[in-house]
């Protein structure tokens, strides 16, 4: 018996909560395009189609919204479908029947009926692939009532969340990100969680800074908070997991104690997640236990560049990071005395 | 010919007679239908005409303030349809479809209170006119974004066709909802998959101000249909019998397995796109049109094609739209006299399980 632990990726991890789902749950399927091909959606869904059939494993025409609707069609009438669309950017083609059916369609019909659809597009950027194949955008999601966004930032998170998003009644927005499927950790058993219960998680805890992001920039604080503590500087840091409805009590509680912020997203600036955030604590505390004013790293207000040397300076990094946190620690005199 | 232009008339060629509205005034051709069943058709399309002029009425007087897009003079598909319609089958509508609703035998109760914003109304006061939902009758949701519940339908056809058991969907759209892109995505998705879904496209010629001649180079909605290789049928949609045969030919091919089915059914609406007026000078004008449609009206013609066979006699009709009328004003009043919803029905409603943040 090999005692050495057995890791699992990002990428396999949610397909092992999509197997786990098909297994358990008949009224479970799965819709969208590529998916009869590893080419699309990476090792997250390979061979689910020969191990559960065609009838449920479904490759679909080019028709991102007709397709969307008719997941939302399945939802009203028993099942659970999963819509995929292996990328945001195209994923933009169905907001109609995400925003403004699925997500309104319990409280416009009085509360009579669950519309639980999870649809779960992929993340997909870099490697110069530019300014319409790059789009993040869940701060656009998370502004919308009924809509559940979640962001898994581990693989565990990226299993048991899915499985609590496509169990739950309401409406998900599950967003994975490429740049995550490198990520491997020992899996505990699968928990099947209920969703309305889930939220911001610490993960780590520091009481200099607290760093907050959500999917790969809740990583990168992991990364720029291990250096940073190497630095004697200590980061509570709180992966937001949940970003829609946002429970922002951890949040609160941590910049209380710590006096300092600095939200991470990696979608763009103005009205994005890391506004939320610290809109979040502005209006929650005293400004008096501040002792920096809050900061965000965040894309810059432009589309994703395609030439390599503005792709590297477009997204946040760890140096970036380490960086921003250690001015935010060292300016505190000069901004609020 | 009335006063449709030459535009039009080239427009509407593939439409033939069905599109000239001083054709098809005459009595119906009703031998090859049940009678009762023409009957009870008969008097749905009349309370569903009471219930819209009641609806109109109150809007004109700005006591219903929601938006209302109404039916008045296209009853017939809503019935037609309704009648195949069967336990298990899943119905969805659009922005006009109180029609719809009270077809499938929905409560005019339920309806006069969503349209006032109570929490007796079919949607708990929270949807209004244009969210109408009543499960027990099959209507699993109408929505006012054009097009949106086509490939809901779609999705809806795909679960029944997973649960094996014979059930279909029906999708309810006008024919400005064929200028969608996501109409021909859920067709040829539909097509693709043999999912048993039936379209029911009503061509009433407007979407909103304006006339099909001026949106499409031509009027036939089964176009598409031929497009996507559904099979489609056409018919008169002032005719009940006519509605009730194409639908029937349908619905029995859909719930053989033979996949979708497609129909269009030439109608016309009395009144203006939303509201009561009837909107006679906007886009087209419609003037001598609409009088001539009103010549077509599928409830009239029903009744004098009963009279003739011996199936109905005056004082009977009188005592259908006498009942409606009862109905409705009784309807009315209770819903009148009912509450509005809770307070905290803004924030308990959005999820399941849990209250929306409130800031």
């Amino acid at each position: 018996m090999n005692k050495a632990a057995v890791t699992t990726g990002y990428g396999a991890a949610i397909r092992d909560g999509f197997e786990h789902l098909l297994a358990n749950h008949s009224e479970v399927f799965a819709i969208g395009q590529g998916l009869w091909s590893p080419w699309y959606v990476g090792n997250s869904m390979t061979d689910l189609d020969s191990q559960f059939g065609r009838e449920r494993v479904i490759d679909t025409p080019v028709s991102e919204l007709g397709c969307t609707g008719a997941a939302l069609g399945a939802a009203l009438c028993g099942y659970r479908p999963i819509v995929i669309h292996p990328r945001v950017d195209f994923m933009l083609l169905a907001v109609d029947q995400i925003v403004t059916q699925a997500a309104k369609w319990r409280s416009m019909f009085g509360g009579q009926v669950s519309a639980p659809i999870t649809v779960r597009a992929i993340i997909n950027r870099g490697g110069e692939q530019g300014a319409q194949h790059s789009q993040s955008l869940q701060s656009w999601f998370a502004h919308i009532p009924g809509l559940r966004v979640v962001m898994p930032s581990t693989p565990t998170d990226a299993r048991d969340l899915l499985i609590a998003s496509v169990l739950s009644d309401d409406p998900v927005l599950y967003l994975d990100d490429r740049w995550l499927y490198g990520l491997e950790e020992e899996l505990p058993p699968i928990q099947e969680r209920n969703l309305a219960k889930e939220g911001p998680r610490l993960t780590r805890t520091g009481a200099d800074l607290t760093l907050v992001g959500c999917s790969y920039s809740a990583h990168l604080c992991r990364e720029a908070a291990a250096r940073l503590s190497a630095n004697g500087i200590e980061c509570d840091v709180i992966d937001l997991r949940v970003l829609n409805p946002l429970d922002a009590t951890l949040i609160i509680s941590s910049v209380k104690k710590t006096g300092r912020l600095l939200a991470v997203d990696g979608d763009w600036r103005s009205c994005g997640m890391a506004a939320e955030v610290i809109a979040s604590i502005a209006e929650a505390l005293d400004p008096r236990v501040m002792r920096a004013a809050p900061r965000r790293v965040t894309l810059p207000d432009a589309p994703a560049p395609t030439s390599n040397p503005l792709e590297r300076s477009y997204y946040p990094t760890v140096d970036y990071i380490v960086q921003r946190a250690l001015a935010l620690v060292g300016a505190q005199q000069e901004t609020f005395e | 010919m009335a006063s449709v232009d030459s535009l039009i008339q080239r427009n509407a060629a593939s439409l033939g007679m069905l599109a000239n509205a001083d054709h098809f005034h005459e009595p119906l051709a009703i031998d090859a239908e049940d009678t009762d069943a023409l009957l009870a058709g008969l008097q749905r399309m009349i309370l569903i005409r009471v219930v819209e002029e009641k609806i109109g009425d109150m809007v004109s007087q700005g006591v219903v303030k929601c938006p209302c897009h109404l039916a008045i003079g296209q009853e017939a598909p809503a019935v037609g349809v309704a009648s195949y319609v069967r336990q298990g089958d899943r119905v969805f509508g659009a922005h006009r479809s109180h029609s719809h609703f009270l077809a499938l035998g929905g409560s005019p109760h339920g309806l006069l209170a969503e349209v006032q914003g109570k929490d007796t109304g079919v949607s708990r006061g929270m949807g209004g006119s244009m969210h109408l939902i009543d499960l027990p009758n099959g209507l699993y949701g109408t929505v006012p974004i054009v097009g949106a519940t086509i490939p809901i339908a779609v999705g809806a056809g795909l679960a029944a066709k997973m649960d094996g058991n014979g059930a279909m969907a029906v999708s309810f759209f006008g024919d400005g909802a064929t200028e969608e892109g996501v109409f021909h995505e859920s067709m040829n998705l539909a097509a693709l998959m043999k999912i048993p879904v039936l379209f029911v496209c009503e061509n009433n010629f407007f979407s909103s101000h304006l006339h099909i001649a001026l949106r499409q180079p031509d009027a036939s909605a089964c176009r598409y249909a031929e497009a996507h290789r559904i099979e489609w049928a056409r018919a008169d949609g002032n005719d009940l019998a006519a509605v009730r045969s194409v639908t029937r030919e349908a619905v029995a091919a859909i719930r053989a397995g033979e996949g979708p089915r497609f129909l269009e059914l030439v109608t016309y609406r009395w009144r203006g796109h939303v509201g009561h007026r009837e909107d006679e000078d906007v886009g087209v004008k419609r003037k001598d049109d609409l009088a001539a449609w009103k010549l077509r009206d599928p409830i009239s013609r029903l009744a004098v094609s009963l009279e003739e066979i011996n199936a109905l006699n005056r004082q009977q009709l009188k005592q259908f739209w006498t009942e409606a009328h009862v109905v409705v004003e009784e309807a009315w009043s209770t819903a009148t006299h009912d509450g509005y919803p809770p307070a905290k029905s803004l924030l308990s409603r959005v999820y399941s399980g849990t209250m929306a943040n409130k800031h």
